[in-house]
């Protein structure tokens, strides 16, 4: 039979280049905050002064000071982020295939979902004493909930065709999990992963902030004490910096594992 | 009025069967139909209303020789995707007995292929793995699988586009990837629900000759839903026409006694196809127009 050929894909107009003007916006922000807090409209005491902030930031870099904060901020996010999600990912496939499980833990998943997890950190810090393991879980207890819930529906949602199909093909229960719910779950996983990158950050901080001997939150937490407005800045740069690049990266990953979806690979064009 | 030999022969005077190809030798003829029907009711609770309960097929009977290419034809709503689910063995019937080649089913039917409607391959597998899934499902090593995947999507004209996914192929693509992925198991009953009724009108013969073809090697017993008449008389030995839901069930058959090898395209100018279309419609018009009446009320 003749060859059938791929509808021809319309490709989109060429956009506006569009990081000019994100360039410009920054800059308009950045200098509207140099001006006023050098007039003294905004006072410098506690707004902080954009020089100064760039100053301390690049200072912690040419020192090396914030070498070691960064590394246990970051190494916490990472391990909160890297539990946190396979523990969402095998609690959701379990109890979204077990219907009793579910619904024996229904009201206290809405529970422990709905109770303001951050105030856990004090019962960690008693519990796990001020070293990495406090923050690592109350990271894990933020991630774990954004990566539960959309593994759990993402699993409730399983085309009904596909998965009658694999049974037609002669899938069993196992291979049913493979091939069909995990596949499937694990493109909803990434569309949490930004969302759930973010938390285990928050996790981190915040643990660091209710208190610590090291990490980025320390570090804001010691220049607050002192009124260093200037300082807490420096820090939520560095803060703001690392979460943009943990969420490249979780884009690019999600470009690579997910090149099977519509729209995955065009969408970033 | 069934059809029992699907003899190639136009007239069915002409009392010698054609000898089977040589590719059905593993499958011994056995004297059981490959699906067998009996008395099948079908009843869907409504939740919290136990007293509405919908009944969509009640008491159907209904039986597929061995080989045999059997289309059910009926207006929308009639249950004929509940007796096909319950010929596949994804839904057990509330009370009726459903037998493959002699065998009570219980649970999915291990004989049976099944081409569904909408889109049914797996997402996130390219097309060359979608046609070597069912292979390893069954525990074929992965690289035979691919393989005799590789050769079924050569088969059906796809095999520069192995490496592609689902949604980077048109809809007639995905239809033949599904068909070789259903196909390449080589099941002795095929059932079909509507594969075609999404496609265009010239993709859809191209498809249906296709099928044809395919069939034509193997000779598989078919069951081909669709609520497309011309399709029906076209593609089976015979039609059954099924009346408008609820509590639906058979009224009526007829033997389709064209020649084959048949081409889709052309079958319909044959006089004998318009004579029994004209039949045919005459016992359908009246479910589509109970349907039509009872959908509006």
């Amino acid at each position: 039979m003749p060859e059938l050929k791929p509808e021809v894909t319309v490709r989109a107009p060429a956009r506006r280049l569009l990081w000019p003007w994100h360039l410009l916006l920054l800059a308009l922000v950045l200098g509207a905050w140099y001006v006023l807090t050098r007039l003294e409209i905004m006072p410098p005491f506690f707004f902080g002064e954009p020089l100064v902030v760039a100053q301390r930031v690049l200072d912690w870099f040419a020192t090396g000071k914030i070498f070691p904060h960064l590394g246990v901020t970051l190494l916490e996010t990472l391990l909160a982020f890297a539990i946190g999600t396979v523990l969402g990912l095998v609690v959701g496939l379990w109890l979204a295939l077990a219907p009793f499980a579910s619904r024996l833990l229904d009201p206290y998943i809405t529970a422990v979902n709905s109770m303001p997890r951050v105030i856990l950190a004090p019962i960690f810090a008693v519990w796990f004493g001020l070293g990495i393991w406090s923050k690592v879980l109350l990271g894990v207890t933020l991630v774990f909930f954004i990566v539960f819930f959309s593994v759990y529906h993402g699993v409730r949602e399983v085309s009904p065709v596909v998965l009658n199909n694999a049974r037609m093909l002669g899938a069993g229960r196992r291979q049913l999990l493979r091939n069909v719910y995990l596949p499937s779950a694990t493109a909803w996983v990434f569309s949490s992963l930004h969302a759930s990158v973010g938390m285990a950050f928050v996790g981190a901080v915040v643990g660091e902030y209710l208190g610590s001997a090291r990490g980025v939150g320390y570090l804001i937490l010691q220049a607050e004490g002192v009124f260093d407005i200037n300082t807490v800045l420096a820090g939520v740069v560095v803060l703001t910096a690392c979460a943009l690049v943990l969420d490249r990266i979780v884009t690019v990953a999600e470009r690579r594992l997910l090149r099977w979806r519509p729209g995955a690979t065009a969408e970033h064009y | 009025m069934s059809n029992s030999d699907h003899a190639n022969s136009g007239e069915s005077s002409r009392a010698l069967p054609v000898p089977r190809p040589s590719s059905l030798a593993p499958h011994p003829s056995s004297a059981a139909p490959a699906l067998d029907l009996a008395n099948i009711t079908c009843s869907f609770a409504d939740r919290g209303h136990p007293e509405r309960n919908y009944t969509a097929v009640r008491d159907a009977t209904l039986t597929v020789g061995d080989g045999e290419f059997v289309a059910l034809v009926g207006p929308t709503g009639c249950g004929k995707s509940t007796l096909l689910n319950v010929g596949a063995g994804l839904l057990a019937p509330t009370s009726g007995t459903a037998r493959t080649f002699g065998d009570a089913l219980s649970g999915i039917n291990r004989h049976a292929g099944y081409l569904f409607q909408p889109d049914s391959l797996f997402p996130w597998r390219n097309a060359l793995d979608n046609i070597a899934a069912g292979l390893e499902f069954r525990g074929v090593a992965k690289h035979e699988a691919r393989t005799r995947a590789q050769s079924w999507l050569a088969r059906v004209g796809l095999a520069a586009h192995a490496a592609k996914y689902p949604h980077e192929l048109s809809g007639g693509m995905r239809k033949r990837v599904a068909l070789a992925q259903t196909w390449i198991l080589q099941p002795r009953v095929l059932l079909m629900d509507e594969p075609f009724s999404a496609l265009d009108v010239q993709t859809r013969q191209l498809m249906e000759n296709q099928l044809l073809a395919l069939w034509a090697d193997n000779r598989a017993s078919v069951l081909f839903v669709t609520h497309d008449l011309e399709e029906a008389i076209a593609l089976a030995d015979r039609v059954v026409v099924l009346s408008a839901g609820p509590e639906s069930g058979p009224i009526a058959e007829f033997a389709v006694e064209l020649p084959r090898p048949r081409d889709v395209a052309e079958i319909g100018l044959q006089p004998q196809f318009r004579a029994l279309y004209r039949e045919i419609w005459a016992a359908l018009k009246d479910q589509v127009l109970t349907a039509y009446a009872r959908a509006q009320a």
